[in-house]
């Protein structure tokens, strides 16, 4: 191949796309972030995963600890499994509970875990029943309005068995 | 032609269909000179010198003004909605997965390949390329695929400088000019960024674009008609189809991409 002095600049070329690309993928996306640590699979049974996504964190007192791997519709038990890959540097005990949280009022959805009391750790393949699903917004409206009406009936109650 | 002609309108649906057909059997004689020009790379090196280097500075300073731009711009509408922290992703996302790889293309499209358009369609008026003919040697292998790949091989690498340069420019007006915190501007910029799903389907969108730009430049000198005013209809059609191929192709992509 011919040598020529246009090959430093072309060098230079090539170097500067390949740090502007490398730029981007470290300082504006999430390369060094992405976990490259070993983990262990739990899963876990909700009545209601509301926002929940694969990739969703998972965090204990607010420290990003794994990633929700899979969320399938169980037709046995009409609840949703959600498979949780848990980084293998953190064990939680066996009772630990799981709910679903929001991150703000209007924010992205998480699985937060409460660490329980048990001495025995959560096994790969163990399944969290200790469950709480995310709030349904509608529910929570016709839980009001339902105790709302409960509370205004009571007293008209009173006074007809008083007659 | 006249178009109440039913024998015009004929001719020129035929010689439409005539001029794609050319076109595919260009396409697929470059894609195949690729293992030529892998053994001599001198070839493509040069031409990348000449399409790349050369066309750093607009890209660059393009880059720059429209990072400045949408700084600017994102900032004073996200503020009022009480979202100013977020303009680091805003502008991080909107240069990696659009602007970056559309503009780049269309900027190249202007600089480079009106300059490749120009440079065939004179070699075919100059009778340069029936000359190699003449000597056995294949015009398509020696001349047209060299640059083919060579703008392949550049256009993403100026999308990337475009994007990381716009970046930068979104960081010197938000948070140097206007105030936003740096914490905040790159925190959320690296939450809200994909390495795979935003940076790599636009280094994707660039190398699609690349083939694109770059073979209706070459397709446009190699067919034009050899004398002055057809080289420079070929220049103005080369600039004119290949930025709304880029576009109809932006189109399609982002639709197959970020589509949920």
């Amino acid at each position: 191949m011919q040598r020529s002095s246009k090959d430093i600049w072309v060098g230079l070329f090539v170097l500067l796309g390949a740090a502007a690309l490398l730029f981007l993928a470290l300082q504006s996306a999430n390369l060094l972030s992405l976990n490259f640590q070993r983990t262990y699979e739990v899963t876990a049974r909700f009545d209601n995963i509301g926002g929940l996504k694969p990739q969703t964190a998972v965090r204990s007192a607010g420290v990003v600890v794994g990633r929700v791997q899979s969320i399938t519709f169980n037709d046995k038990t009409f609840q949703a499994d959600v498979t949780l890959s848990l980084q293998s540097r953190y064990s939680f005990p066996k009772d630990s509970s799981l709910k679903i949280l929001t991150s703000g009022l209007l924010g992205e959805q998480y699985i937060g875990i409460e660490a329980g009391a048990d001495e025995k750790n959560l096994q790969p393949g163990d399944t969290v029943t200790a469950t709480q699903s995310a709030v349904v917004l509608e529910n929570l409206i016709s839980q009001f309005l339902f105790s709302k009406a409960a509370d205004g009936s009571t007293p008209q109650q009173g006074t007809a068995n008083k007659k | 032609m006249t178009w109440w002609k039913p024998a015009d309108v004929g001719f020129a649906v035929r010689s439409k269909l005539a001029g794609l057909g050319v076109g595919a059997r260009l396409f697929v004689r470059l894609l195949a000179q690729a293992g030529a020009c892998l053994r001599r790379f001198a070839l493509v090196r040069d031409q990348i010198h000449f399409l790349g280097n050369y066309s750093l500075a607009i890209i660059a300073v393009s880059g720059l003004f429209v990072g400045f731009v949408l700084g600017l711009q994102g900032y004073y509408t996200l503020q009022r909605y009480g979202s100013s922290e977020a303009l680091g992703l805003l502008v991080a996302l909107s240069l990696v997965r659009e602007l970056g790889p559309v503009v780049a293309a269309l900027l190249f499209a202007g600089r480079a390949g009106t300059s490749l358009t120009a440079e065939i369609g004179l070699m075919k008026a100059g009778e340069q390329l029936s000359a190699m003919e003449m000597m056995a040697v294949d015009p398509v292998r020696r001349v047209l695929a060299p640059r083919f790949w060579a703008g392949v091989i550049t256009l993403p690498l100026l999308a990337a400088v475009f994007s990381a340069v716009g970046v930068i420019g979104g960081y010197v007006v938000g948070v140097l000019m206007l105030g936003v915190d740096p914490g905040a501007f790159w925190g959320q910029m690296q939450g809200g960024v994909d390495v795979w799903a935003d940076v790599g389907n636009g280094v994707v969108k660039s190398i699609v674009f690349g083939f694109t730009v770059t073979f209706v430049a070459l397709l446009e000198g190699y067919e034009a008609q050899p004398t002055p005013e057809g080289v420079s209809r070929a220049t103005t059609r080369t600039v004119v189809v290949a930025s709304l191929a880029v576009l109809g192709l932006d189109f399609l992509l982002t639709a197959m991409m970020f589509s949920i």
